[in-house]
């Protein structure tokens, strides 16, 4: 087949996930998608700085948030960002072993995350009885922080299923973009994450 | 698949054709069927209002019924008619215009009209199940939680559907336009319809997920007991209309931009000039658009927000005057000294005009936030925004399938018949909507199912209810000339207009699926006319004869779209009977299913070959 051969050339050229029209369209597009994901958050944070001092007779955020393990997973989830950059990295020098090892440690460090953030949330609703119904700060707030969370589930998968679906035949024209758009998209997930740091636990502890 | 395969077929193959396209001219097709369908339906809603309103205290329908009516006229029109048709002349015009042979998404593209297509039928099911929606098109969050029944919840689930797939349009046109102009298309050189398009879909882009956000907030509320809305637990309905008008106000503009490109491709087409003060035009479009995000707060002067944030959001309204009248003055001055054709499309253009005009004037009036405390709520504003919907969007609906029906189905639609259309359009709107200003201004309010006798408001209702007859006769005449031109209208050659812009310079009429043999050169502004003073008459090719690389049709986006129907159905009622899950994960299970077949198994669809090519050209 003509395209088989058109995108798996002899020499990967520099920028392999750009070098196809459908790769700079997944580029531009995924770029499109996350300006209107800044948008959804920001209309969740606009909603959470309204709502995050109604705590009805609910728990409030100082007497919520501990900071310790929200640095943890703030430590995590940057982290992640910077191994998806080493994956990149190899992607360009057509290294695809050493991209899936990034890729795998990226993946784990997300898992780790999710991880942290299902046990804090467990944590507030056993011990605090702080639920998505307690008060609109309830509300507000697990829908700003499970909206985050739930990306990065969503990246994840999206992760996996591209590392494994790959695995076998190696990098080319065709699944570069594809690599490179999550990696765009999980840069964003932790930007988002910074923002809710600042804003919500930060904010949430001092006040 | 071969270009001979897509010559005749059975009604099945064509059934299976239209439930799998990518091509962007066929899915236009589906575009303008579906919402024709829904403006039939918001058609028929307006005229349950205006039978209820020809006589005080009338009781042809219910108040609850009423309430209903006046919901669904809203949010069909709006989001199930207007915007579908737009996006459906953009599917249609855009990549013709620009050059290229298809979006740069087409899966993309089809999974965006099905989604829409079984939004909006999730929205519609819900007058077989129990009432349809009943806040109004905004659905305040105030009226909207104390709704009983499940109305409010079919708002919610259709609207998030069909709204996500409006949002991949618009991604999917920015790109298209970003990366995909053929060789020679600066910017500078796109034609105005084009332009339009690019700055719409940025509209889309940044405003509908304010949109997703409000409507995932009012569901988690009605159906997961969140407290958003609920005062008593620190809650704050004010939210929810921020939210709305963040998202609702650059949403009128999303239904007008397009058509300030559309208006002013037709004008320079049929006044054989160059349009006037292009730049300026474009800058104007780009103008509109911004200030769009700046200014919802004038939706909501009566809240108390503040003298401050009111005079602020007054200021930033009146600017918008600005821009919208330097394309007026641009689209009178492309006119002078022309050389003008009046036809139908012509016609609904220059109905635009004024119309649009005195929707402005009033909307400046309603920007004003002192005298806004007395317009606000009433008949005033309904025909304030009537007259700048209609007046604009539907006009120019009007004008662009009249323009390019020729090109999207190869028959020029009966003129006799487009100008009855017009005249009974163009006299029963006015009749019906310019009596509201003074019926508004005596003090009616809009939304109220009834009024009194003998308060100066019965002849006024009397006469809008006859405008609104009117405007069905004309609509009802249009649907007579699809018929009557799909049968025996006069075939088409692919520039009946004499065209100034690529998409009157394809080989046959309707182009065929690839567009353009080889991708022209674009030598200026409207390229084709560029060639055709010079004696050309057709576009020169930037590329020798080779192979052309096609996407591949599926039928993933229509099952994908079932699946967020099926489980819009369990989120509706899984509060009712637990049996209900099973809709709720069965459908999300068959919609995410189909996204991992999607990224899973490879497309790298086909090639239609030169020799095939060339073959085509005998």
């Amino acid at each position: 087949m003509s395209q088989d051969h058109s995108l798996n050339p002899e020499t990967m050229p520099n920028e392999p996930e750009k070098a196809t029209l459908e790769g700079k369209n997944k580029f531009l597009g995924l770029w499109f998608f996350l300006g209107g994901e800044t948008v959804l958050f920001a209309s969740l944070f606009g909603t959470y700085l309204a709502l995050r001092n109604s705590a009805a007779d609910g728990p409030t955020s100082e007497e919520l948030f501990g900071l310790g393990l929200v640095f943890l997973m703030t430590i995590l989830l940057l982290t992640s960002s910077l191994t998806s950059v080493y994956a990149m990295y190899h992607m360009k020098n057509n290294n695809f072993k050493k991209m899936q090892v990034w890729l795998g440690i990226t993946a784990l460090l997300g898992i780790a995350f999710l991880t942290c953030e299902i046990y804090e949330f467990t944590h507030y609703i056993t011990e605090y009885g702080f639920t998505f119904r307690s008060s609109a700060f309830g509300s507000a707030f697990y829908t700003l922080v499970g909206f985050h969370g739930g990306h990065v589930t969503f990246g994840l998968f999206w992760l996996i299923g591209l590392m494994i679906r790959n695995a076998k035949r190696g990098l080319n024209l065709y699944n570069a973009p594809k690599f490179n758009t999550f990696s765009l998209y999980w840069h964003f997930i932790d930007v988002v994450w910074v923002f809710i740091f600042t804003v919500v636990y930060l904010m949430g502890k001092v006040g | 698949m071969s270009v001979a395969a897509t010559q005749k077929k059975g009604f099945g193959a064509m059934l299976w054709d239209y439930l799998t396209t990518v091509d962007h001219k066929k899915i236009a097709h589906l575009y303008l069927a579906g919402g024709g369908f829904f403006f039939i339906l918001g058609g028929l809603e307006a005229l349950v209002i205006r039978i209820q309103l020809i006589k005080p205290e009338n009781d042809f329908v219910s108040a609850g019924l009423y309430n209903e009516m006046i919901t669904m006229h809203g949010t069909t029109m709006i989001f199930l008619a207007a915007m579908p048709i737009l996006l459906g002349l953009m599917n249609a015009a855009m990549p013709l215009q620009i050059g290229a042979r298809d979006v740069a998404f087409p899966f993309l593209n089809s999974l965006g009209f099905w989604l829409f297509m079984f939004g909006g039928l999730l929205l519609n099911c819900s007058w077989f199940l129990g009432g349809a929606p009943d806040g109004g098109w905004t659905s305040y969050a105030s009226f909207a939680l104390t709704s009983p029944g499940h109305g409010i919840d079919f708002y919610v689930l259709g609207l998030q559907i069909a709204g996500a797939g409006t949002l991949m349009g618009g991604i999917n046109f920015l790109v298209t336009i970003v990366n995909m102009r053929a060789p020679g298309m600066t910017y500078m050189r796109m034609p105005l319809f084009s332009w339009a398009t690019f700055i719409t879909s940025v509209l889309i882009l940044f405003a509908f997920p304010a949109l997703t956000v409000a409507l995932f907030l009012l569901m988690f509320d009605r159906m997961f007991g969140s407290a958003f809305f609920d005062v008593a637990l620190g809650g704050n309905t004010v939210i929810w209309q921020h939210l709305f008008w963040i998202f609702g106000h650059p949403e009128v503009y999303i239904l007008i931009l397009p058509l300030f490109g559309l208006f002013s491709d037709v004008f320079a087409t049929f006044s054989k000039k160059r349009l006037f003060g292009y730049t300026a035009m474009v800058f104007a479009t780009m103008l509109i658009a911004f200030l769009g995000f700046m200014v919802w707060a004038h939706h909501m002067f009566t809240v108390g927000l503040g003298p401050v944030a009111n005079s602020i959001f007054a200021i930033a309204t009146m600017a918008i005057a600005v821009p919208t009248g330097i394309k007026i003055f641009n689209w009178l001055a492309t006119m002078w000294g022309g050389s003008i054709t009046i036809n139908s499309a012509m016609l609904w253009s220059l109905g635009f005009i004024p119309t649009f005009t005195i929707g402005g004037m009033t909307g400046v009036m309603l920007g004003s936030a002192v005298a806004d405390y007395q317009y606000h709520d009433t008949y005033f504003v309904v025909a304030h925004f009537h007259y700048v919907i209609v007046g604009g969007t539907i006009f120019g609906i009007f004008a662009g399938l009249h323009y390019w029906w020729p090109m999207m189905f190869g028959r020029i639609l009966n003129e006799t018949m487009g100008k009855i259309t017009f005249w009974f359009f163009l006299v029963g709107f006015h009749l019906t909507f310019f009596i509201q200003h003074f019926l508004g201004l005596m003090g009616m309010p809009r939304r109220y199912w009834v009024f009194l006798e003998d308060q100066g408001l019965d002849l006024g209702n009397l006469i809008s209810t006859i405008g609104a007859f009117l405007m069905a006769i004309a609509v009802i005449v249009f649907f007579i000339n699809i018929i009557y031109t799909a049968a025996k209208g006069e075939k088409s050659s692919p520039d009946p207009w004499d065209g100034r812009t690529l998409e009157w310079a394809v080989e046959t009429s309707p182009p065929p699926f690839y567009n353009f043999k080889q991708l022209p050169l674009i030598r200026g502004l409207d390229p084709l006319w560029i060639e055709k003073t010079e004696g050309k008459g057709k576009m020169t090719p930037a590329e020798p004869l080779g192979d052309i690389h096609m996407p591949n049709g599926s039928i993933l986006p229509f099952i994908m779209s079932i699946g967020f129907f099926i489980a819009g159905f369990g989120f509706i009622y899984h509060g009712d009977h637990a049996i209900w899950y099973l809709a709720l994960y069965g459908g999300m299970a068959l919609a995410l299913g189909c996204m991992a077949v999607r990224s899973l198994k490879d497309d790298h669809g086909f090639h239609i070959k030169k020799e095939e090519l060339e073959r085509e050209a005998d």
